[in-house]
C-alpha cells in the first residue's frame, strides 16, 4: 500500500499542508434493536500531518464514533475513509487488523493496560508486532517512567497508567495517534502532565494526533479544533498557536 | 506472579497468557480435574478390560481349555479312541470326578470337595491346571492332591497339609502337595448352590492311577473332554459324542456355552466391557460439555482485552490461539493426570482383578493410544467450546469489545409476572432476573450439575438392586436353613430319614433332572428343579416380589431362558430328559418368571414324574431346623456318606454381603469423588466468572451497606437455584443412564433389577449440595478479600 503519495490542500492561512487521512460523508448508525440511533450523519474530515487536532463535543455526540472509525475499530454504515490511497471504507477485517497495526496508535480514556503484564512488557506487547518500533523503554522514556518499567498496572496510578498506554500507542511510532478522552479519568492535575506528554510527543516525532474531548478547556492546545454535535461536525476553528499547558484552566 | 513468566525470550503476549493462566489456576485445575477423571476412567476401565482379555486368551492357550465336554455314568477306557475319531476333534482327555465330603476341623459345617483326576506321568492334552505354589502329583505317589487355590487360601492351607475326605463311602487322608488353577474351575460352585463358597468347597486334583481305583473305575472314566481343531463343526461333534455315550449313561456333551467358568468368565468380561465403555463414554460427555460450558464463559470475561489487542493490531487468529491456550493447558494438564491415575488405578484394579479372576498372567500395560482418545476428545470439545467465545469476542468490532458490556436489558421475566415475584426480596428479585437473563446459560449450568447427579445415581442405584436381589433370593426365595445335596438321587424314603433328626422341624425334598428344552431349532440343556406343589421353603420368585406357585402341570421358566428359546406362556416346548429311559415329551410352559439369579425351570415333582416315568426320587432337600440344634443336624449331615453337600443360604447371605460391603466402600469412594470433580468444576467457575462479570455491582452494593453476607446471598443464590434445579433433573438422567446400564450388564448369571432408592435419591442430592457449598465457600474467601474501591475504579 503506498501511502506516502499524499495530497495537499489549501489552509485558511495560505499554507498547504498534507493530507493523511481523507474521511468523506462518513455516517453510523447503531441498530439498537426497536429503534436506530443515527451516530454520525455525513461527516467530511481532514487530518494533516503533524498536526494536533481537538474534537470537541458534548458526549453523544458522535465524537467516538468517528474516532473509532477513522482508526480502523469500526466500520462506517455510508461515505468513504481513505488513507492515503488506500480506502478503508471498505477493507476487511484483516486489512483494519494490517491498518491499526501498522499505521494506528490508541490512547483511551480507561488505558485498556493488559492487567497481568509490566509497563513494559505492555508496551512490547505492540514493539513486538511493529515493523520499526521503538525500544519499549525508549518509549516509557518520552513519557517520563523510566523508573517504572517492572511494576504492574495495579502498582501505578491513573496517570501513570495512562502514560504506559501512551508509550505503547507510540511505540510502533503511529503515523496517526488517536486518543479518546485520555484525561477524562484523571484529576486536573495528572490531566495536564498527560496532555503535556501527548503535546511533546507530537511536537518531537510529528505523529498526526487527534485528542477527543468533552473539556472546553483543552480546545486551546490544538492546532485545530473540531466542533461535534448530533453526529455532525458543526465547526472547524484554527488557534494561530497553541497554547501552552500552563494558560489552561479546568 | 510466576518468574518463570520474566524469561527472557518470551514474547509479550505469552507472558500475559503464561500469568493469566497462573491466576486462572483454580478454574483450570478444576476443569482439568473433569478430563483428568474421563481420560483416568477410559483408561482404567477399558485397560482392565483389555488386560482381562488378553490374561484369558493367554490361560486358554496355554493350559488347553477345552470346546466340548461330556459327563456319564462310567465307560470304558477304550472308547477313547472311538471319541478321537469323531471329525473335528483334535485332542481327548478322560477323566474320573467324584464329589466327596470334607472333614474341615476348623469349620462349623462339612466341606465338599470335587475331586478330579489328572494323567501324573504328563500334563493334560486338555483342561490342564496352573500349579501356584507346591508342585503337581508325582506318579506312584496315591495320596497326592493339588488343591484349587481359592480354597487352598481360604482355608489357610499349607504344601505338606493333610485333608481327609470321604471318598465313594471311605475316610481317606490325603496330603495336599500344592495349589493350584485352572480354566474350567475359575469359578467352583458347590452343586445346588449358586455361587462359590471357597472355604466349604474345593476342587481336588488327584492322580488317575489313585482315583480311579477309589472309585472303582480303573481303565474307566466319566467325564471326557476334547479339544477340536479349527474349523470343525462343534454341533456335529457334540451329537458324535452323544451318540458315543448314549449307551454308557452319557450326560449330554455341551459346550463352552455351557461350561459355568467359561460363561461367568465371558460374562463377567463382557460386563466389563460394557462398564468399560459405558462409564467413560458418559464421563467423556460430560467432560466434553463441562470445558465447553466453562471455557466459553471464562473467554467471554476477557471480552474488553481481546478488544484492546485487537486496537493495537493484533490479529483474529493470534487472539485466538492464545485464549485456546487456556483449553489446551486444561486438557493437557488434565490428560496428564487421568493418564497418571490411570497407570495408578489401572494397576491397582488390575490386582483386584487378578485376585478375582486368578489368571497365570494378568498384567496391566499402559495404553496410550487410550490416553490419547480420552485428551483428544477433551482437546476438540474444548476447542470448540473455546474457539466460539474467543469468535464471539472476535467478531465484536473491537470499539465495542472495549467497552464494558451494556448494561443488560432487564425486564421483569415470566415468573416475575406471574405474580412470584411480590413474594420475593429485592434480593431475591436480582436473582431470578439474573437467571431469566441468561437462561441458556442458566440451563447449561444447571445441566452439568445434573450429570453429576446423574452420575451418582448410576454409580450408587447398582447397591440398591444388589440388596433387592440378596433380600429376595435370601428372605422370600430361599428360606431353608440348610440346602442338602446327595451324591446321587435317593428313594423318597428319605424325607422320613431327614425328618426325623432331632431338631428338624420341616424337610422339603427337590429332584433335579438333566434336560434338553428345545423349541424349534433353538434348544438349551440344563437341570429341571423339581419341587413341591405346597413348597413353602423354596418359592419361585419374580423381580417384583411376586410368588409364583409351582403348577401341578407344565414348566415354569425363567424370563432370560424363555427369551432365549423365543417361547413365552402357553408355547410348548420339547423336553427331553438326559437321564433314566431318556424320554422326550412336549410340555406347556405355564409361567414365565422375571427373576433375579441364574436360569432356572422348575416343574412340580409329580408332572416330572410323569416325564421321566419314574418313582419319587430326591437329589436334595430343603431343610428347617430349630434354633439350638442347626449346628448338630450341620455335623450330623457332615458325617452322612450319602450326603454331597450341606449350605447355609445364611452363611452365603453373610459372605455376600460382607463382598458387597468392600466393593460398596472402593465404589462409592470412587463415583462421589468423580461427581464433586463435576460440581466443583460447574459451580466454582460459574460462581467465580460471575463474581467478575458482577464485582463491580457487587461492590457498589457493599458501598451501599450490604454485609458480606448479603452480597454473599446475592452471588450464590443464583448458583444455589442453578444446583437445587439440577437434582430432579440428574435423577431423570441418572434413572434413564441406570436403564440403559441395567439393560446392557443383565446376563444369565444375575439381573440387576432397576431400582433406586429414597435413601440413593438423598445421597445424591446430599452429595451434590455438600460439592456446591464447599465450591461457593472457596469463592467466598475471594469475595471477602474483595478490595471495594479497586473494583468500583477500574472496569477490569
Amino acid at each position: 500500500m503506498d501511502v506516502t503519495t499524499a495530497r495537499t490542500t489549501a489552509q485558511p492561512s495560505g499554507a498547504r499542508r498534507t493530507v493523511v487521512l481523507e474521511a468523506r460523508a462518513l455516517s453510523k448508525v447503531y441498530d439498537m434493536g426497536e429503534v436506530q440511533v443515527r451516530a454520525l450523519r455525513s461527516v467530511d474530515l481532514d487530518l494533516y500531518a503533524a498536526e494536533l487536532a481537538v474534537l470537541l463535543g458534548a458526549s453523544g455526540s458522535g465524537k467516538s464514533t468517528l474516532l473509532n472509525i477513522i482508526g480502523g475499530l469500526d466500520r462506517p454504515s455510508a461515505g468513504t475513509l481513505r488513507y492515503g490511497d488506500w480506502d478503508l471504507s471498505h477493507a476487511d477485517d484483516k486489512e483494519l487488523t494490517l491498518y491499526r497495526r501498522e499505521y494506528v496508535g490508541f490512547v483511551f480514556q480507561l488505558y485498556n493496560l493488559i492487567p497481568s503484564l509490566t509497563a513494559r512488557e505492555n508496551v512490547s506487547l505492540v514493539s513486538e508486532i511493529a515493523r520499526d518500533p521503538m525500544r519499549p523503554e525508549e518509549a516509557l522514556d518520552l513519557v517520563g517512567l523510566a523508573e517504572r518499567f517492572d511494576h504492574f498496572p495495579a502498582q501505578l496510578s491513573g496517570g501513570e497508567q495512562q502514560r504506559v498506554a501512551i508509550a505503547r500507542a507510540i511505540a510502533k511510532r503511529p503515523k496517526i495517534l488517536l486518543c479518546d478522552e485520555p484525561t477524562g479519568a484523571l484529576d486536573a492535575q495528572t490531566g495536564k502532565l498527560v496532555l503535556r506528554v501527548l503535546e511533546q510527543v507530537n511536537r518531537e516525532t510529528g505523529t498526526t494526533t487527534a485528542i477527543i474531548t468533552h473539556n472546553v478547556a483543552i480546545a486551546g492546545l490544538g492546532d485545530r479544533v473540531i466542533r461535534m454535535s448530533s453526529g455532525e461536525i458543526t465547526e472547524v476553528a484554527y488557534n494561530e498557536r497553541r497554547a501552552s499547558l500552563d494558560e489552561i484552566e479546568w | 506472579m510466576v518468574r518463570l513468566a520474566d524469561w527472557r525470550g518470551l514474547r509479550s503476549l505469552d507472558r500475559k497468557m503464561l500469568r493469566e493462566l497462573w491466576r486462572l489456576r483454580g478454574q483450570l485445575l478444576s476443569i482439568g480435574l473433569v478430563v483428568a477423571t474421563a481420560v483416568m476412567m477410559l483408561v482404567t476401565m477399558r485397560g482392565t478390560y483389555e488386560a482381562l482379555f488378553e490374561g484369558r486368551a493367554a490361560y486358554y492357550r496355554d493350559y488347553r481349555l477345552g470346546d466340548v465336554w461330556s459327563s456319564l455314568e462310567q465307560a470304558p477306557e477304550s472308547l477313547r479312541g472311538r471319541i478321537l475319531r469323531i471329525p473335528g476333534v483334535a485332542a481327548v482327555e478322560t477323566r474320573v470326578t467324584t464329589y466327596a465330603t470334607l472333614d474341615l476341623p476348623w469349620l462349623d459345617a462339612p466341606g465338599q470337595g470335587l475331586f478330579v483326576s489328572i494323567p501324573a506321568t504328563r500334563r493334560a492334552d486338555v483342561d490342564d491346571i496352573h500349579v501356584r505354589e507346591g508342585r503337581y502329583v508325582r506318579p506312584g505317589r496315591a495320596t497326592e492332591v493339588v488343591v484349587n487355590e481359592n480354597f487352598f487360601r481360604a482355608n489357610e492351607l499349607a504344601v505338606g497339609d493333610t485333608i481327609t475326605a470321604v471318598l465313594n463311602g471311605v475316610r481317606r487322608s490325603m496330603r495336599v502337595v500344592g495349589s493350584a488353577i485352572s480354566p474350567t474351575q475359575s469359578y467352583a460352585v458347590p452343586p445346588g448352590a449358586l455361587y462359590p463358597d471357597d472355604e466349604r468347597y474345593g476342587v481336588f486334583w488327584m492322580s488317575r492311577e489313585a482315583l480311579g481305583p477309589a472309585l472303582e473305575a480303573e481303565d474307566a472314566f466319566n467325564e471326557v473332554a476334547l479339544r477340536l481343531s479349527r474349523g470343525a463343526n462343534e454341533a456335529a461333534v457334540l451329537r458324535g459324542l452323544d451318540r458315543i455315550l448314549d449307551p454308557y449313561g452319557g450326560r449330554g456333551a455341551y459346550g463352552r456355552p455351557d461350561q459355568l467358568s467359561w460363561k461367568i468368565l465371558n460374562d463377567e468380561l463382557s460386563q466389563n466391557r460394557s462398564m468399560g465403555t459405558a462409564f467413560p463414554v458418559v464421563f467423556l460427555a460430560v467432560a466434553a460439555f463441562l470445558l465447553n460450558l466453562v471455557l466459553s464463559r471464562l473467554i467471554a470475561t476477557q471480552r474488553t482485552e481481546i478488544g484492546a489487542l485487537k486496537a493495537m493490531g493484533y490479529s483474529n487468529r493470534e487472539i485466538g490461539l492464545h485464549f485456546l491456550s487456556y483449553s489446551v493447558v486444561a486438557v493437557g494438564l488434565g490428560t496428564l493426570l487421568g493418564a497418571l491415575g490411570g497407570v495408578w488405578a489401572g494397576a491397582a484394579m488390575v490386582d483386584l482383578y487378578d485376585e478375582y479372576f486368578n489368571f497365570p498372567t494378568l498384567e496391566h500395560r499402559m495404553s496410550w493410544t487410550l490416553v490419547l482418545i480420552g485428551g483428544g476428545i477433551s482437546l476438540v470439545a474444548a476447542v470448540i467450546g473455546g474457539s466460539g467465545a474467543v469468535r464471539r469476542a472476535t467478531s465484536l468490532p473491537p470499539a465495542e469489545a472495549m467497552r464494558p458490556e451494556p448494561p443488560d436489558r432487564f425486564r421483569p421475566g415470566w415468573i416475575e409476572r406471574a405474580g412470584v415475584g411480590r413474594l420475593l426480596s429485592t434480593g431475591g428479585r436480582l436473582i431470578l432476573r439474573n437467571l431469566e437473563r441468561r437462561p441458556v446459560r442458566a440451563a447449561m449450568s444447571s445441566l452439568g450439575v445434573a450429570f453429576s447427579v446423574a452420575i451418582l445415581v448410576i454409580g450408587l442405584f447398582m447397591f440398591d438392586g444388589m440388596e433387592l436381589m440378596l433380600d429376595l433370593q435370601f428372605q422370600v426365595a430361599q428360606r431353608e436353613d440348610l440346602t442338602v445335596a446327595f451324591n446321587r438321587d435317593l428313594g423318597a424314603s428319605v424325607r422320613y430319614d431327614l425328618a426325623r433328626m432331632p431338631g428338624v422341624t420341616r424337610v422339603e425334598p427337590f429332584q433335579m433332572v438333566p434336560v434338553r428344552l428345545q423349541a424349534g431349532h433353538r434348544e438349551r440343556e440344563l437341570a429341571i428343579t423339581a419341587l413341591d406343589t405346597d413348597t413353602r421353603l423354596r418359592r419361585i420368585v419374580s423381580e417384583n416380589g411376586r410368588i409364583h406357585p409351582v403348577p401341578l402341570e407344565g414348566l415354569v421358566l425363567s424370563s432370560v431362558l424363555a427369551h432365549g428359546l423365543r417361547i413365552g406362556r402357553g408355547d410348548t416346548v420339547a423336553v427331553e430328559a438326559l437321564t433314566g429311559l431318556r424320554r422326550t415329551e412336549r410340555v406347556a410352559v405355564t409361567d414365565v418368571v422375571d427373576d433375579l439369579l441364574g436360569v432356572s425351570a422348575y416343574m412340580s415333582t409329580g408332572a416330572l414324574r410323569r416325564l421321566t416315568r419314574e418313582g419319587p426320587r430326591a437329589s436334595g432337600a430343603y431343610v428347617l431346623t430349630d434354633r439350638e440344634h442347626l449346628v448338630a443336624v450341620n455335623e450330623a449331615l457332615k458325617r452322612a456318606p450319602a450326603v454331597a453337600s450341606v449350605a447355609s443360604p445364611a452363611t452365603m447371605l453373610a459372605s455376600f454381603e460382607s463382598q458387597l460391603e468392600d466393593s460398596i466402600f472402593i465404589a462409592i469412594f470412587f463415583i462421589v469423588g468423580f461427581a464433586s470433580v463435576i460440581s466443583v468444576a460447574v459451580i466454582y467457575n460459574g460462581t467465580r466468572i460471575a463474581l467478575s462479570e458482577r464485582g463491580r455491582e457487587l461492590a457498589s452494593l457493599r458501598v451501599l451497606g450490604f454485609t458480606r453476607g448479603e452480597v454473599s446471598t446475592l452471588l450464590f443464590g443464583e448458583q444455589a437455584v442453578i444446583t437445587v434445579a439440577a437434582i430432579p433433573v440428574g435423577w431423570v438422567i441418572g434413572y434413564a443412564l441406570a436403564y440403559l446400564l441395567v439393560n446392557s450388564l443383565s446376563s444369565e448369571t444375575y439381573r440387576i433389577p432397576l431400582v433406586v432408592s429414597a435413601q440413593t435419591y438423598f445421597w445424591t442430592a446430599a452429595v451434590t449440595l455438600v460439592a456446591a457449598t464447599a465450591s461457593a465457600l472457596l469463592v467466598r474467601r475471594r469475595l471477602n478479600r474483595m478490595d471495594l474501591i479497586a473494583v468500583l475504579k477500574t472496569r477490569e
